[in-house]
């Protein structure tokens, strides 16, 4: 990875990639690079980065609409909306502190990743606010998908494939988000010493009932002294302290509640959707496993016995983060088999690239899905230049 | 109405049909299969009644298994297929032809589980939007996605067109509240795609299935997302002197925090035929109207309300209605529910769908009013404010080949208009037939190419709902190319 292709706009992106693509050059694609070490090694002789195009091209906020060049940074974004009282819904992960990277996290990189965090559970994924993309393909052709309008069914949907296809599929060079107000207020409603079972059941009638939980998350022991279950509202004032009220009312049968607001809070919340607990050691590998939260305690508990693990638990239990130890298969086996027949699917999120290499990455498809999926990428860039193999061999 | 064109249909498949009949017989149970021409009517169109096709045969099926061996015998023998939920696309989506079969889901209507821990719900693919919701009802949750047609619709026809509702705003379209699907592929083969978490690993097939107009597959089963209700819901009703400072209305709304779940715009025209029909007493001294809803506690929504109606006044409101019992609210949603209904009383429709940035609204409005003119016909507009997903609804005389080419015509103007402005050709009922050939003006043809190879990974003969979407004419065929 000697050689570094950075285009200033979506031109000269699509001639390089015309390029490569006419000498069959893989690339490594990266906005910048803060989650570089995220998915399988790759072998790659050139970089090319997004950084070079940047921007901000379009923000409406009574249309509540904001899009931006691909390697315009997200704090940049942020920065912007917030001037008017808005944000991005999803609460994107920030994993520079997980995986040792440093920079500026990209729009691209963020809706390649489909980067979600704790608000996922209600205002919906990154994939769920990405209405519009421009891209530029495999054979270095421009395209684009959605659009600026937040309700759009014209065509095919490729806006989701893009999102979360961590630039296999083609390198964006524009992306187009929906956003909404920013909460003006928030509690969180805190429970104590919950075994993990009875933290996702708490969880479950908090997200059941009517109070817009919009964070759920249980901090085992391992992770807090005394376990921690939290419960998130937001909104305005008068509302979040009538819901926060209702909320320990409904949570009555799991101890004593207190309530939390302001910035302790808020950096809780960070270090929850950041995966902090797991930072350290820094040797340690990380994963993040997706189920439906039912079956999450059950699974971990079949784990423990076989694993030393750490993990906590975001989305209500629908989001289990693990940190393993690093050796032999990072825990791989034993995780998927903990998890097996439950739907789960888990994503090695941080281990040694010889782990990476060798272990599947991203949870190993059924054959018929595989198949569609090789065939998609295929339809995208022929010739498997885009960050060949970064998902899975192949891929 | 004739300015559509279907392909012509495959002789050879025609000449077959007997056979084709006979096969088919033999992989499903007789109650499943229509072949007579009179029954097959009841097939001939969809929402888009200006145009039908008489299906070769019709097969509904009751279990995956049975969608299975259709498809693989239909793709054996290159039979076009064309899936079907309950028919009331308003874009022709579901209309088939002579030498296609429809392959409709209706009977697979159960809820197959509810797990309201994880929110979750599995159903077959036949069962209707409102069924759902009703099968949730008695613990407080529901199915966010509500479409007019709600009643009818299922969800697989809800899951192909990525359908919306008067809630979408706050609540999301379809795409934003399904799980996973089970859906059959042209061979034959069977696939979950996505589950019962709330991601899934890999390209996000499952966001590419929604909204791909039966063209991928034919699903049978999905996963919902369902939500715990609020603890209340109530509109209130504003009249306004101009369409100008409604929509102002609507962007100081959103500008002071506030995202109400419903944000629904009606015109004088709509507002007339509303009234008529509904008796819901909206103001006819209004040339624009808005009905906002908001939901959570009494106490909530008084103070959403009071914050609400104070913008109003700022933008100059006539009229203010708030809403003081659940009858009040049920007249006031009446009036904007039944809008398809009662115009289709007073006249022949057809419904746009484009969707504009708001910002937008008063110059198309405008220009729209000036198209229709200009072709000597009347609009009424009713939409979603909030999204600007806008239905005109351009009335024309069915009888009257002339009047019914000028509709035409008017709509593809108003559609081109949207696509000008920075919008869509369709915000939630689908391109299907009616818009197909309006693609080139919002897609580039390497725009298309790419949706085009993306379909041949599922698809590589255009058997599974081919006349639809994407323009006849430059179709992109996996082998047109050394890949
Ligand atoms: C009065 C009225 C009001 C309406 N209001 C709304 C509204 O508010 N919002 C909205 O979004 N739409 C609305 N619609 C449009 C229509 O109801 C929706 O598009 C609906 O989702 C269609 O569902 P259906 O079951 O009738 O599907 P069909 O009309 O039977 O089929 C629709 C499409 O789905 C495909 N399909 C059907 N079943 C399957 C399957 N199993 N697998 C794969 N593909 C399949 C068909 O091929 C077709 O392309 C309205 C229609 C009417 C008539």
């Amino acid at each position: 990875m000697t050689d570094l292709l950075q285009p200033a706009d979506e031109a000269a992106l699509a001639e390089a990639i015309a390029a490569a693509h006419a000498a069959k050059t893989p690339l490594a694609v990266e906005g910048a690079g803060t989650k570089n070490g995220f998915g399988r090694p790759l072998q790659t002789e050139r970089t090319l980065t997004t950084r070079g195009m940047t921007g901000v091209t379009l923000y409406e906020p009574s249309e509540m609409v904001i899009g931006a060049r691909a390697g315009t940074p997200l704090r940049e974004v942020e920065a912007t909306l917030a001037e008017k009282g808005q944000a991005l819904t999803f609460e994107p992960v920030d994993y520079r502190g997980l995986l040792g990277t440093s920079g500026e996290p990209t729009m691209g990189g963020l809706a390649a990743s489909n980067n979600s965090g704790p608000r996922r559970i209600m205002a919906g994924a990154c994939r769920d606010s990405l209405i519009g993309v421009r891209f530029v393909n495999g054979k270095g052709e421009i395209v684009k998908s959605g659009g600026r309008v937040m309700k759009n069914v014209t065509g095919l949907d490729l806006v989701k494939l893009m999102a979360g296809s961590w630039g296999t599929l083609g390198v964006m060079s524009e992306v187009i988000f929906k956003v909404l107000p920013a909460p003006a207020h928030v509690m969180t409603v805190v429970l104590h010493g919950l075994d993990d079972a009875r933290a996702i059941e708490a969880m479950a009638a908090g997200l059941g009932s009517p109070f817009e939980v919009n964070g759920a998350a249980h901090l085992p022991s391992g992770v807090e002294r005394v376990p921690k279950t939290l419960l998130r509202v937001e909104g305005f004032r008068e509302s979040i302290a009538y819901r926060a009220g209702e909320l320990r009312t409904v949570l009555k049968g799991f101890g004593p509640a207190d309530v939390i607001e302001g910035d302790t809070a808020a950096a809780l919340w960070r270090q929850i959707r950041d995966a902090s607990f797991l930072a350290e050691p820094r040797d340690a590998a990380v994963w993040r496993v997706s189920v439906a939260p039912s079956r999450a305690a059950a699974a971990m508990a079949k784990l423990h016995p076989t694993l030393p693990v750490r993990s906590f638990y975001d989305w209500g239990g629908g989001l289990v983060w693990i940190a393993a130890a690093p050796a032999g298969d990072a825990g791989a086996a034993a995780i998927r088999g903990a998890f097996a027949g439950t739907g789960a699917h888990a994503t090695l999120v941080r281990a040694p690239a010889e782990v990476r290499a060798a272990v599947s990455v991203f949870e190993p498809q059924p054959a018929a899905i595989a198949a569609l999926s090789a065939g998609i990428k295929a339809s995208f860039d022929p010739a498997g230049i885009l960050n060949p193999g970064r998902m899975t061999a192949g891929l | 109405m004739s300015g559509i064109a279907f392909p012509i249909p495959d002789a050879g498949v025609v000449a077959r049909r007997d056979e084709i009949v006979a096969g088919l017989a033999r992989l499903v149970a007789p109650d499943a299969l229509v072949t007579t021409e009179d029954e097959r009517r009841a097939f001939e169109t969809d929402g888009l009644t200006a145009y039908r096709r008489l299906p070769l045969a019709v097969v509904l099926p009751s279990t995956t298994e049975e969608v299975a061996s259709v498809l693989k015998f239909c793709n054996e023998h290159g039979v076009k297929v064309v899936p079907r939920g309950a028919g009331t696309s308003l874009c022709g989506g579901a209309i088939a032809q002579e030498d296609a079969i429809i392959l409709g889901v209706s009977k697979m209507n159960r809820v197959l589980d509810v797990n309201f821990g994880d929110r979750t719900m599995r159903v077959q693919s036949g069962i209707t939007n409102l069924a759902v919701s009703g099968a949730v009802s008695y613990e407080g949750f529901f199915y966010a996605p509500d479409p007019s047609s709600q009643l009818a619709c299922t969800i697989a026809g809800n899951i192909a067109m990525n359908s919306g509702g008067a809630h979408c705003l706050k609540y999301g379209v379809t795409t934003n509240n399904i799980l996973g699907v089970r859906m059959v592929l042209l061979d034959g083969t069977i696939v979950d795609i996505g589950g019962d978490a709330l991601d899934a690993p890999g390209y996000d097939l499952l966001g590419l299935v929604i909204g791909s107009e039966g063209q991928l597959g034919v699903v049978t089963e999905a996963t919902l997302r369902i939500l715990r209700a609020a603890e209340g819901a109530r509109p209130v009703l504003f009249g306004f002197a101009s369409s100008e400072s409604a929509g102002e209305c609507v962007a100081a709304i959103i500008a002071a925090g506030i995202v109400p779940v419903a944000m629904e715009f009606m015109d004088k025209p709509a507002i007339q035929i509303c009234e008529d029909f509904a008796k819901a007493g909206y103001p006819m001294d209004a040339e624009a109207l808005l009905i906002i809803e908001v939901e959570g506690s009494d106490a909530e929504m008084d103070a959403t309300l009071a914050r609400i109606v104070d913008i109003a006044k700022e933008h100059g409101v006539q009229t203010v209605r708030e809403s003081k019992s659940a009858m009040e609210t049920a007249a006031i949603w009446k009036g904007r529910k039944s809008a398809f209904g009662a115009t289709g009383r007073i006249a022949d429709y057809i419904c746009m769908d484009g969707t504009i940035p708001t910002g937008q609204l008063p110059y198309v409005l405008k220009r729209m009013d000036e198209i229709v003119k200009s072709y000597d016909l009347r609009v009424a507009n009713v939409f979603h404010a909030g999204d600007g997903n806008l239905h005109p609804l351009i009335m024309y005389n069915v009888n009257d080949p002339v009047e019914a080419h000028k509709a035409e015509e008017a709509g593809n103007d108003i559609l081109k208009l949207c696509v000008e402005v920075g919008g869509c050709l369709t915000g939630e009922h689908g391109v299907g037939i009616e818009k197909r050939d309006l693609m080139r003006h919002q897609f580039t043809e390497v725009d298309l190419e790419q949706q085009m190879r993306v379909r041949a990974v599922f698809d590589r003969q255009w058997l599974l709902n081919p006349a639809k979407v994407f323009p006849l004419e430059g179709r992109w065929l996996p082998d047109s190319e050394a890949a």
